[in-house]
């Protein structure tokens, strides 16, 4: 009895050990980009990072806010970009889901057939790199950032499994009162579905708020570049910049590297994009567990 | 939503009246798929075309199989065995340790540690692969980054983390992980809360301790989300996740043999080279393997659990 305790204790404590040490693998990386963000370039330099600021300082937010106007260009499409494409993607794709989700709708194999397709198949880059510019004439459009990634079948199909759920007698009861599909919809089945929205709601805006691919191939206009990307470039130019100064060994340029916070600005950078997303996450964290299931696709 | 009129009932035709309504609800759905997933199709056929902008994709000349001709290079079976095989990893590796700590999350029951656990495994989910390019880059860099730090601490030589590319597979793989474990436990995890907790208390009564139930019921009731996200991961195996091989290296060449993948190779030859007929032929080639392989792995799955388990 004693033996078969204390084996329950050692791996409770197992389980325990593995849990926190997973967890301190998620944090140590934010916390060390936190902490670089906020230490003294000097001394970054000198001695090397470390997970506590050795001095604090904000001259690399200060630098990031000295010339902030291609920052915050790139934040308001990010902004405009997330918003748009979670708004009309969870709308549609839920208005989809609720249809799909009827065992009464004459259609509904088709158009999951048709929907889950997408999952199985697709055309590759070139041919909807050709479709985009050539056909549809999006390049250097808001549209681009947003709409060909707004709607995607795994999600749709989240929504489904989740719609499903909801009990068929209540649609019924409403269709005796009157009421047309579109406002069994709107008043009665999505106030039900609000956690599989929310979930969905997140994941959507993950998806577009972190979007730098659609940017690296179709924007060219400056005005247009989304934050991620914008990133990215000043990542590259850096890059460019410390590999010069390396080639010069010293001289003139190396004096101005000296005036230029690289390392805290880099992360400091880091910590102004991930930020803002992080503050979402507990009003949705809730709904999780609820609206992530996804069944098999037929059912 | 409000403004859409309302069409009278008529006897008679109430079957034809809700699924029209049904399917308007699906048309915004239908309309943005066939323009960004089923126009581009057709253009397939530039995979066999010379592609001329002014001729259009159907004026262009037929090639016949030329634009394949990558296929005698080295390069492309450098870049699909790199996709392959740390996409394999991924495959094999992803739901082992998900679903261990998702179980695990399981058998401690305690609210507000599995709420707190949950919230810090989604976190590196939140990330976009620039910015995880960056706090990687705090780790790496030779000069002040942390791993080095350490290396030297215990009287080690530094390494040039960014251009030694034995490194990479390595490097990658757990950052792959690191990205997509914490997202997938909390989906197995979700999947492990539906599970009638009448089984566990039979199993009990039965003198089942921890390990045969987690073995005999918790396991084999993941099975079929196990079997719907494996589909679907062989069905990508010829995709690499792009971020991840493109903004972790940053662009440095002397990784390229180990970080290199499809993707990126059919990205360089639409930008740089611009060469549209191969990138089609390449697009074509990863889009048809990826079909092949999941009709037969559904077809497989269906028939081990007898028609049970699968995606379709």
């Amino acid at each position: 009895m004693i033996e078969r305790k204390m084996t329950d204790i050692l791996s409770k404590l197992l389980m325990h050990f593995v849990l926190l040490l997973f967890a301190v693998l998620c944090l140590v990386p934010m916390i060390l980009t936190i902490s670089i963000s906020l230490s003294d370039e000097q001394d970054l330099v000198l001695n090397g990072y470390s997970l506590i600021p050795r001095i604090f300082s904000g001259s690399a937010y200060q630098f990031l806010f000295k010339n902030p106007a291609a920052l915050i260009t790139s934040y308001w499409v990010t902004i405009r970009t997330t918003f748009l494409g979670t708004l009309l993607g969870v709308l549609f794709m839920s208005m989809a889901a609720f249809s799909l989700s009827r065992k009464d709708f004459a259609w509904r194999k088709p158009i999951v057939f048709y929907i889950f397709f997408t999952m199985l198949f697709s055309g590759g880059l070139v041919p909807m790199y050709m479709v985009v510019t050539r056909t549809l004439h999006m390049q250097d459009t808001l549209l681009v950032l947003f709409m060909p990634i707004m709607i995607n079948a795994w999600n749709t199909f989240l929504l489904v499994t989740y719609l499903r759920s909801i009990s068929f007698e209540m649609i019924e009861s409403a269709k005796l009162d009157g009421a047309n599909e579109f406002t069994i919809y709107l008043r009665i089945i999505m106030p039900m579905a609000k956690p599989a929205l929310a979930a969905i709601s997140l994941l959507l805006s993950l998806r577009l708020w972190n979007e730098w691919y659609s940017a690296l191939l179709y924007i060219r206009d400056p005005k247009l570049i989304p934050l991620q990307y914008w990133m990215q470039r000043v990542m590259n130019n850096m890059q460019f910049l410390l590999m010069n100064q390396d080639m010069m060994g010293g001289g003139a340029s190396s004096i101005s590297m000296a005036d230029l916070p690289t390392q805290s600005v880099r992360m400091a950078m880091a910590v102004l994009a991930a930020g803002p997303m992080m503050f979402v996450f507990p009003f949705f964290q809730k709904y999780f567990a609820k609206g992530l299931l996804v069944g098999s696709i037929k059912g | 939503m409000n403004t859409i009129p309302k069409i009278r009932k008529r006897g008679g035709l109430g079957h034809t009246r809700r699924n029209v309504e049904l399917l308007i609800l699906c048309l915004p759905v239908i309309i943005i798929l066939f323009l960004f997933c089923y126009l581009p199709m057709p253009g397939l056929v530039l995979a066999f075309k010379k592609f001329r902008p002014l001729e259009g994709i159907w004026g262009s000349p037929w090639l016949g199989l030329k634009n394949f001709g990558f296929f005698k290079s080295t390069q492309i079976w450098l870049v699909t065995r790199n996709t392959l095989l740390y996409n394999l990893g991924f495959i094999v590796l992803t739901p082992i340790l998900s679903v261990a700590i998702a179980i695990i999350l399981y058998e401690i029951g305690n609210a507000r540690q599995i709420k707190a656990y949950q919230t810090i495994y989604f976190l590196p989910h939140f990330l976009s692969w620039v910015v995880v390019s960056i706090m990687l880059y705090a780790f790496l860099n030779s000069d002040q980054g942390f791993v080095n730090g350490i290396i030297v601490m215990f009287g080690g030589e530094r390494i040039s983390w960014y251009t030694e590319a034995k490194y990479w597979p390595f490097i990658l793989i757990f950052m792959g992980l690191w990205k997509s474990v914490g997202y997938n436990t909390v989906i197995y995890y979700a999947g492990l809360v539906g599970i009638d907790p009448g089984l566990y208390e039979a199993a009990s009564i039965d003198g089942a301790g921890r390990w045969k139930r987690t073995i005999y019921i918790t396991i084999p009731m993941l099975i079929p989300l196990l079997v719907i996200l494996t589909i679907l991961g062989l069905g990508r195996i010829f995709f690499a996740d792009f971020g991840l091989f493109y903004q972790l290296p940053l662009r440095s060449g002397p990784l390229l043999p180990t970080t290199d993948v499809i993707n990126y190779y059919t990205v360089r030859t639409l930008m740089i080279s611009r060469n549209y007929g191969m990138g089609t032929a390449i697009g074509l080639y990863q889009s048809v393997m990826g079909l092949v392989l999941v009709l037969i792995t559904n077809w497989a799955a269906k028939k081990v659990s007898g028609g049970e388990h699968g995606l379709f």
